[in-house]
């Protein structure tokens, strides 16, 4: 069997037609740095056992431009982002399935390198990718590489978080800086320079959130604000709760980074991606105590509440501004576009 | 952030507003029109009419830039977009802005056009020197504020010569705007707070014939909310006064001779186009630019033999009215049912500088039907 020339060599169309080479590319790359006894059977599927209990699966599609970017790129991103979806059910992620969709003449290099990357996230959030899946695609009709990953993981037994369990009266918990990933992914994008460090904020949050329900079982709501920011996050809670919500500008932790860009290019970061903070509505009599485990987190150092949730019919979420008007947060309407003037 | 955190603090803004309550009227109306959509966008995002005393009104402008092109010279950027060879480049505002029969760049783009969007003029030409191949054409629009940079490309491109750039010039002149609306007087003006990029360009002095002629109060205004009502402040002093001056609030900025290095450019690049038809306010005399016959090989409209098309506007959209302060957004039967930022009717309703849209997505209109 002939060895993959990492160094050189990019992927083939054979590389995806399950043949040997297919079998070289699984070997020598994914087994190899997945590193588990579970993938290593070469099963077409993993076998495991369960405990008892509450399961949770998700899914999630990574697609990204560009795929290195400060602060991680599509391999770490695709097991965060999986593991989140998974940990804001409150559950404890399990395990990772993970498929690959690879544009024909990709360096092999370059997803050797991504690769190492989802397996050092994996390793450090004690996740596993089990079970998998390879295609490729002619040249031109991919963006490099697409990885689906999907997770399962089970609820401990007094947990119930689900986005329509917010109340009147509850308060909002948001884990950390808003903006951050987005703006670190506009500023490496072609033809946008303007020289900050600034970095993606992806992170696997379900060790934060263990914490979290360890102490307060009966938090309400958990979501991570990723794509649309915290903004579209909280109108997808008050919609699915059937109430409003009340936050405060100056409560919301924003970078002065974030927020000089986002002033250059006409954004605002309440709508700006976020691959490692959550949302957290909780009552009343639980937020403080919330808060202080949050804070000893070190994924929530920054973690602040921002608002009340309140009876609203028309479950608008509304923002007293630090300029002491108030405007009504609403639904991104298409994508946030940089305006002209 | 420095420069930024001063003019949005809400103890000045408050003080100030106290100002103006106190030395406003009671008997008469101040409708005051903020000309640039920067202004209305402001004034919605942070609440400024919430502090205003209830007889002074904002009357929203037709300073959008993507608001005021018409639909014609959208669908013929389309068209060119949709020939085999070419690029077309521009401000991501203008993706979602209605041409004819529901088309935008945005459709055309999914079509299979190449429509890049760019942040930057300068993006263009390092677009052209990648594709040597291809006709790149950068699709300019805007006011005095984004003419110097588009200026600036085609005198680099002219040096570069290189052969494969054009621009689609659609760049727009404030003054006469102004002129038109306040000769038309349908609005009912009392003062108007200027522009404040544009006059950070074109300079405090472009605005006396205007003030003049029309006897209407000017005061150059920042962007930010403090700046909004300290020059509202300033407008009521001048309109109790019976005043009709050009003032500058926007002093960190703006200058009376603007500035004369990007005017300068302007010149020698552009010249002025006698006629160009704005959305809401028709064709106008003298209110626009074109590019040079020196610089006429990078000209797209003469490169593609480009030709007038004329669309009708969309059935029941009052956006030509809205752009002319002559009625509100909320006036319109369309909006916030056929016409949405999702799915906007009308220009109006696409740029968050748009007038349509600062009321739609600061949810304005909704207040009124009562929240617990």
């Amino acid at each position: 069997m002939s060895r993959l020339d990492i160094k050189h060599g990019i992927i083939e169309m054979g590389h995806g037609s399950g043949g040997r080479a297919s079998a070289t590319l699984i070997e020598e790359l994914f087994i190899r740095h997945f590193d588990n006894s579970l993938l290593s059977q070469g099963n077409d599927q993993a076998a495991f056992n369960v405990p008892a209990g509450r399961m949770v699966i998700s899914t999630d599609a990574h697609v990204i431009t560009p795929l290195f970017f400060p602060g991680g790129d599509i391999g770490s991103l695709s097991v965060h982002g999986t593991i989140n979806d998974v940990a804001m059910s409150g559950a404890s992620p399990l395990y990772l399935a993970a498929s690959f969709i690879i544009e024909e003449g990709f360096p092999l290099a370059d997803l050797e390198a991504i690769v190492i990357s989802m397996a050092r996230a994996s390793k450090a959030a004690g996740v596993p990718v089990v079970t998998g899946d390879t295609k490729v695609v002619e040249r031109g009709k991919g963006d490099g590489v697409f990885i689906t990953t999907t997770g399962i993981g089970i609820v401990p037994a007094d947990v119930d978080i689900s986005g329509d369990r917010a109340r009147a009266g509850d308060l909002i918990i948001v884990s950390g800086s808003i903006g951050d990933h987005g703006i670190a992914i506009l500023s490496s994008r072609e033809g946008l320079e303007f020289g900050t460090a600034m970095e993606s904020d992806s992170a696997a949050l379900h060790t934060l959130v263990a914490a979290m329900v360890a102490d307060v079982p009966g938090i309400r709501c958990l979501r991570d604000p990723t794509r649309g920011g915290l903004a579209t996050t909280l109108n997808e809670l008050a919609r699915q709760s059937g109430v409003g919500m009340r936050i405060k500008e100056t409560a919301i932790p924003v970078k002065a980074e974030v927020k000089g860009a986002c002033e250059l290019l006409g954004l605002d970061p309440l709508y700006i991606a976020n691959e490692g903070k959550l949302v957290c509505i909780v009552a009343p009599e639980d937020a403080e105590r919330l808060l202080t485990i949050m804070q000893k987190h070190p994924l929530a150092q920054n973690a602040a509440i921002i608002g009340t949730v309140c009876t609203d019919a028309q479950q608008m979420v509304v923002m007293a501004t630090a300029f002491g008007g108030k405007r009504v947060v609403d639904w991104l309407a298409g994508e946030q576009l940089p305006r002209i003037c | 952030m420095k420069y930024v955190d001063e003019f949005r603090n809400g103890d000045t803004a408050s003080a100030l507003a106290r100002l103006i309550r106190a030395e406003v009227k009671p008997g008469r109306n101040y409708r005051l029109m903020e000309f640039c959509g920067g202004h209305t966008h402001a004034i919605f995002r942070f609440g400024v009419n919430d502090l205003m005393p209830e007889n002074v009104r904002f009357i929203h402008g037709p300073g959008c830039p993507v608001c005021v092109l018409p639909a014609g010279r959208i669908e013929s950027a389309i068209r060119l977009a949709e020939e085999e060879r070419v690029i077309l480049c521009t401000y991501a505002d203008l993706m979602r802005v209605p041409a004819g029969s529901r088309d935008s760049l945005h459709k055309a783009k999914a079509r299979g056009a190449d429509i890049r969007m760019i942040y930057s003029a300068t993006d263009v030409l390092a677009i052209a020197q990648a594709n040597p191949e291809r006709q790149v054409v950068f699709f300019a629009i805007g006011f005095e504020t984004t003419t110097p940079p588009t200026a600036a490309v085609l005198k680099i491109a002219k040096a570069m010569q290189l052969n494969n750039f054009t621009v689609f010039c659609n760049h727009v002149q404030t003054p006469p705007a102004m002129m038109h609306i306040l000769s038309a007087g349908e609005a009912g003006i009392d003062g108007i707070l200027g522009p404040s990029h544009v006059s950070a360009i074109i300079g405090s002095r472009a605005y006396a014939d205007c003030c003049d002629k029309y006897r209407v109060p000017l005061v150059i205004a920042g962007f930010e909310p403090v700046d909004v009502i300290q020059s509202v402040l300033m407008l009521v002093r001048q309109i109790n006064a019976g005043e009709a001056e050009v003032e500058n609030q926007y002093t960190r900025a703006v200058s009376q001779t603007g500035n004369q290095k990007a005017q300068a450019l302007m010149q020698e690049v552009f010249e002025q186009r006698p006629m160009f038809e704005w959305r809401g306010l028709g064709s106008l005399p003298e209110s626009a630019v074109q590019i040079r016959s020196e610089y006429a090989a990078f000209d797209a409209e003469k490169r593609f033999n480009m030709k007038e098309i004329a669309t009708a506007d969309i059935k029941g959209c009052i956006c030509p009215a809205v752009l002319r302060g002559v009625n509100n957004p909320d006036e319109c039967k369309l909006f916030g049912t056929a016409c949405t930022p999702e799915d906007p009717k009308g220009a109006c309703m696409v740029s968050s500088e748009g007038a349509c849209a600062a009321y739609y997505s600061y949810g304005r209109y909704r207040e009124t039907t009562g929240t617990t």
